[in-house]
């Protein structure tokens, strides 16, 4: 909104001024909370309620301590083996459901897209019951397979990679089937090549959400030799519920790996965000 | 999955395939169904049968052993005379009332403070995006720290106003407040870019001809901006609800915050059925709350595409 017709040139100055710092002191507020995980991570344990925030003593005892004495590592390695999985296997099946649902002809396309398009409003909470029930029946309970293939299926990623196979120009497809190219190789040589920077952003969002992910593997496996970071937390926290510099130092660990990634691809992350909302 | 004939036979009728056309169609479609087969599969397995067990299991009585009995309307008595099911239900209606609106306005309200491309803007959405980066349980734990009893950073700015023993989580009143306030503040940066995605679509010929005109920036906000954000308003209240209805976000913060308390102020909908189905074995009755969770989200997004007529709008 131009607000320079209404004020002179000087007063415009200074009314956004006050808006930037407005939005400033709103903006670190929000970030406060996550950078104050991060300075108690670095506290002793009896600094941990005093509100400077730089640490007077910092130390990394808190980060030694959880890696060494909570099987941390273990939940690490089980989060990072799963989120990949997962990642890999959905940007495969959603890409050639994608291509094919923008690109091929066949009969019920527009219904089963629709199909695939309605179950993008059932959220996980509400299901989870008798998905349990599901899992637990083809004996998949306290196991990687069910930790994995109950993550890959979702209609966003389906929707958006059929979104933007249909605005490719068809020439290179054409050029290739005319070749007598098979639609296997069409997939993996045209239309994955072409498709790298949406399955770039796509990879990062789904690692993350996996990364992130709670109610489903709390679920599933009881078992701690599988949990992930989120549920170890989670645990760690009932366990160790004083002491809060370890448990910090802990939430630094996990939301550490995904914070960098954000500094690094910020701008694909919220760009594809930014495009989700666009139906 | 069904197979739509009428698309099949205008197909044929509109090239009178020769034989060789028709192996080739037959190729493609043979292609076509095996590229979304493992999708097609999958979503079928994990999301729609779930879906439909979800309806149905409720009638039956699920041990923890996995076997079932017919019981009819038996858990749905159960339900309509256990006061704690009322109260869960009441405390997730407050809950989708406080936050539905709060988010929109919040989203919105920071969409609007960044709207304009430049660098300082871009690390301001950067700054309200980052919350999304962090799983909701590693939130749970840093607002449970923030929010602690007299030596927690809120306690003290309280009592540095004079207002002491403000209990955020331990006060019935307030836990769910609270709960409420960290997903607004969780969740803001993500509509704040589907607003931005919104407005960034709204031509600016608008506002330059509203300027000429001698529209204040208020009017521009009205009469340009809210109008012309419809579909962006539809798509968040509606993905917003569901979430809220569902729990998604409020299950993690309140197993890990509160666990429904105090005194079952935080427990909404899923944190029940979740007791009851993990703690209890109760399967049967949780997945019969579930099915009415079910029937709430698809009556409350019916009415929502009934209201707006499925997120279109005749302004245009």
């Amino acid at each position: 909104m131009n607000s320079s017709v209404f004020f002179a040139p000087r007063q415009a100055t200074i009314v956004r001024g006050v808006w930037m710092a407005v939005t400033l002191v709103l903006a670190l507020m929000t970030i406060f909370p996550l950078v104050y995980m991060v300075s108690i991570a670095f506290k002793g344990q009896t600094e941990v309620f005093s509100p400077n925030l730089v640490p007077k003593a910092p130390t990394f005892g808190n980060v030694i301590y959880v890696l060494t004495e909570v099987p941390f590592l273990r939940y690490l390695a089980n989060t990072f083996f799963v989120s990949v999985v997962v990642t890999v296997l959905a940007l495969w099946f959603h890409t050639m459901a994608g291509y094919a649902l923008a690109r091929l002809r066949f009969p019920g396309r527009e219904t089963i897209f629709l199909a695939i398009f309605s179950t993008f409003l059932v959220s996980l909470p509400v299901i989870i019951v008798p998905l349990f029930i599901l899992v637990r029946w083809m004996g998949m309970l306290n196991t990687y397979a069910g930790l994995i293939v109950p993550a890959i299926f979702n209609a966003f990623g389906i929707f958006l990679l059929r979104q933007y196979y249909l605005s490719l120009p068809r020439e290179l497809e054409e050029a290739a089937l005319i070749d007598g190219a098979g639609y296997w190789r069409i997939y993996w040589s045209v239309i994955l090549p072409l498709s790298r920077p949406i399955v770039a952003s796509l990879a990062i969002l789904f690692f993350l959400a996996n990364w992130n992910s709670f109610l489903w593997p709390l679920t599933v496996a009881s078992d701690s030799s599988l949990w992930v970071v989120q549920v170890g937390i989670a645990n760690f926290k009932s366990q160790y519920s004083a002491s809060w510099n370890y448990i910090m130092a802990a939430s630094t660990i996990v939301a550490a790996p995904m914070l960098v990634i954000f500094v690094i691809f910020q701008r694909q992350i919220m760009e594809s965000i930014k495009t989700s909302g666009l139906k | 999955m069904s197979v739509d004939t009428s698309s099949m036979t205008v197909a044929a009728a509109r090239t009178r395939p020769r034989r060789r056309m028709s192996d080739a169609r037959t190729r493609e479609w043979i292609a076509a169904y095996l590229f979304i087969l493992p999708d097609t599969v999958g979503l079928i397995l994990f999301v729609g049968l779930p879906m439909l067990f979800a309806l149905i299991i409720g009638v039956f009585d699920v041990n923890g052993f996995g076997s079932f009995a017919f019981v009819g309307l038996a858990n749905y008595r159960r339900m309509a005379a256990d006061p704690l099911f009322w109260h869960c239900l009441r405390v997730t209606a407050i809950y989708v009332v406080l936050l539905v609106p709060s988010l929109y306005v919040a989203g919105l309200g920071l969409a609007l403070l960044v709207q304009r491309t430049n660098r300082f803007n871009a690390v301001m959405r950067s700054m309200f995006f980052a919350p999304q980066m962090v799983s909701l349980v590693v939130i749970a734990v840093i607002w449970q720290f923030l929010s602690a009893d007299k030596i927690g950073l809120f306690a003290r700015i309280f009592s540095f106003f004079g207002i002491s023993g403000v209990s955020l989580l331990g006060n019935p009143s307030l836990a769910l407040i609270t709960t409420v306030f960290v997903t607004v503040w969780f969740l803001m940066g993500f509509y704040m870019m589907i607003f931005l995605g919104g407005l960034q679509d709204i031509p600016r010929q608008y506002y330059e001809a509203a300027t000429i005109d001698g529209a204040a920036p208020r009017q521009q906000f009205w009469h340009i901006t809210m109008p012309l954000l419809r579909p962006t308003s539809f798509f968040v209240l509606l993905v917003s609800l569901v979430a809220a209805v569902a729990g998604s976000q409020a299950f993690d913060l309140i197993y890990v915050m509160t666990r429904g308390g105090p005194a079952n102020a935080t427990s909404v909908m899923i944190t029940y059925i979740y007791q009851q189905a993990f703690q209890y074995s109760a399967f049967g009755y949780a997945a019969a709350m579930s099915s009415i969770l079910v029937i709430v989200l698809m009556l409350l997004t019916g009415l929502l595409f009934f209201l707006t007529r499925g997120g279109r709008f005749d302004y245009e």
